[in-house]
């Protein structure tokens, strides 16, 4: 066993037409890892993704999977990969079981395998209830974790998700999240696109901030916070028709300054000791929230815009 | 990421998705089945005996043959071309665009031509199978005269296998379903009609005649008639024969780059 890294890409280029989707991204992943990438739509994440799965051949650049070149074992790689895709792309007309034993067939598994696999894969994402159930009955929450034990029916090497809790609610989010993280638990290396935040704070141990095709910042999340932003942030709102003309007198009490069209942001280290600074200068916004700083607060200083709009 | 060769190079690939087609059909086959049982019947009780009881009152014998004897190959062509347009347009528009399973198919070890040749290996194996059925329905009325008659099933799957690879090819690369129900009207239902299904070419004026050997489904009409009865020109039959395998290549080498292009990229 080698003990390079499981995923290698180095200047990947997609084109399609005269649009280039993905410019140049370099990456590796470790075995083992749960790797983000997160950026706004259109960043080239699902691009980037569909090349790292062996399905989209790259315009340019070199790309090695599990030490093995898609170009010419794209069959074999994907065999030890599994895809979440951002859409379910379930069978809707068939049950939750025929699902997965029917596309375990797709990997050559024999049947009184599959039986038992789906058994337990049902059990892992709480849906052995709906077993026997019609996909187009289930919740969209059902669906997506349909869609994950759909995705480990080959026990994969790596798991590839794409945005897995888009349009989910709260609750159904954490149950893919906790289920995500058991996975990780267990070792399964896991590469995730997102254009949330707080998902790729949760799932990743490291990430690249991905926009307009290129990467613009790796590392680890909370080593990202700590180098593009302040400890805390504070968040303010005034009574007024643009926050833009407060910039200059507020900029003395922060490291800096951001200016939303509904709020503004100051990054400080205290933010406690900055309000209290603004207060005594007579500075009275209508609301005021202090914060941690998040990936948010780097994805803005990074593109000067929010992740999601 | 494929070659001339993938089409045994890929076989236990594209058996899989052959499998996974058939599997979904035997999951899902209620309703096509009672038509695929009751169709042939009514259509030969209806065609065959009602219309045929008026034609041999005043006209005779078609071609040698009453004229129940005439349309049931007939039949058996135009059941296969049904098949490949219903298996290869709203089902594959689904599977690209709608619910995109063939995009999950394949992010498995298949291959976009795998998808391919499994789904039209699947719709040939179907209309073999109703072709079986329906020689014997055929027997059944009395209308098989040769031992040619057992190709019948096969001349079945040519006919789908002509019909489905350039239809699954042209839904591959469609973005709505808005230009199918126009091949409906203006192909399938005149091809239906006007393929000497219910009358032999000699209705036609002279300078028409021409003219359907232009039509798919002639073809098919003919090789299965020829195959029923035992008769008919050797130069004839091959070009019946080679009309519609040569379509069928056509539609398999347009497939695979369509299919290709809305799967991978």
């Amino acid at each position: 066993m080698t003990t390079g890294p499981i995923l290698e890409a180095r200047d990947l280029v997609k084109r399609f037409g005269d649009l280039t989707a993905v410019k140049g991204v370099s990456f590796a992943v470790e075995k083992g890892e749960s790797f983000g990438l997160l950026g706004p739509n259109g960043a080239g994440k699902t691009s980037t993704l569909r090349m790292i799965s062996a399905v989209s051949e790259p315009t340019s650049g070199s790309l090695t999977i599990l030490g093995l070149d898609p170009r010419r074992d794209g069959p074999e790689i994907r065999g030890r990969l599994g895809v979440v895709p951002q859409e379910d792309t379930l069978e809707l007309e068939l049950t939750v079981r025929q699902n997965l034993e029917m596309f375990g067939r797709y990997f050559d598994l024999p049947r009184n395998v599959l039986r038992e696999r789906a058994s337990e894969l049902l059990e892992f994402t709480q849906l052995s209830e709906r077993a026997n159930d019609k996909v187009d009955d289930l919740s969209g929450g059902m669906k997506r974790r349909l869609t994950i034990a759909r995705a480990l029916v080959n026990q994969p090497e790596i798991l590839i998700l794409d945005e897995p809790t888009t349009g989910l609610d709260p609750q159904a989010r954490h149950l893919v999240w906790e289920r995500l993280y058991r996975l990780k638990r267990e070792g399964v290396t896991q590469i995730i696109t997102t254009h949330y935040m707080d998902e790729a704070e949760q799932l990743c141990d490291r990430l690249v901030v991905m926009d307009h095709g290129t990467i613009v910042a790796e590392g680890p999340p909370s080593e990202l916070i700590a180098r593009h932003s302040t400890r805390e942030v504070v968040e303010l709102r005034f009574d007024t028709d643009s926050h833009e003309e407060l910039h200059e007198r507020l900029s003395p009490f922060a490291q800096r300054v951001e200016v939303l069209p509904d709020r503004i942001l100051l990054y400080v280290n205290e933010g406690d000791d900055t309000l209290r600074e603004l207060h005594a200068v007579g500075v009275v916004p209508t609301s005021a929230l202090v914060r941690r700083s998040s990936l948010e607060d780097v994805f803005l200083r990074l593109t000067g815009r929010t992740l999601v709009d | 990421m494929s070659n001339t060769l993938d089409v045994t190079a890929g076989w236990s690939r594209w058996r899989r998705s052959w499998w996974y087609h058939a599997t979904y059909y035997a999951q899902t086959w209620r309703g096509s089945v009672v038509s695929t049982v009751f169709f042939p019947i009514f259509f030969l009780a209806a065609f065959g005996v009602g219309v045929g009881h008026l034609v041999t009152a005043h006209h005779g014998l078609v071609q040698g043959q009453t004229y129940l004897h005439f349309i049931a190959p007939s039949l058996l062509a135009t059941t296969a071309m049904q098949q490949a347009e219903g298996e290869s347009l709203w089902p594959v528009l689904a599977a690209v665009k709608w619910l995109r399973t063939y995009h999950a198919a394949a992010a498995t070890p298949l291959e976009p031509e795998d998808i391919f040749y499994g789904k039209l290996a699947w719709v040939v194996t179907r209309s073999f199978l109703t072709g079986v059925f329906y020689t014997i329905v055929i027997g059944c009325f009395g209308a098989i005269e040769s031992w040619w008659s057992l190709t019948l099933p096969i001349i079945g799957a040519l006919v789908s296998l002509a019909f489905a690879a350039p239809l699954v090819a042209f839904a591959a690369r469609s973005q709505s379903d808005g230009s199918f129900v126009t091949i409906y009207r203006f192909a399938f239902v005149p091809m239906f009609l006007f393929s000497a299904t219910f009358y032999p070419v000699s209705a036609y004026p002279g300078y028409l005649r021409p003219l359907v050997q232009l039509v798919p489904l002639y073809h098919g009409v003919a090789l299965a008639r020829a195959a029923a009865f035992g008769q008919g020109s050797l130069g004839a039959i091959t070009i019946h024969f080679c009309f519609l395998v040569a379509m069928a290549l056509v539609g398999i080498a347009w497939g695979r780059r369509t299919m290709r292009r809305r799967l991978v990229d």
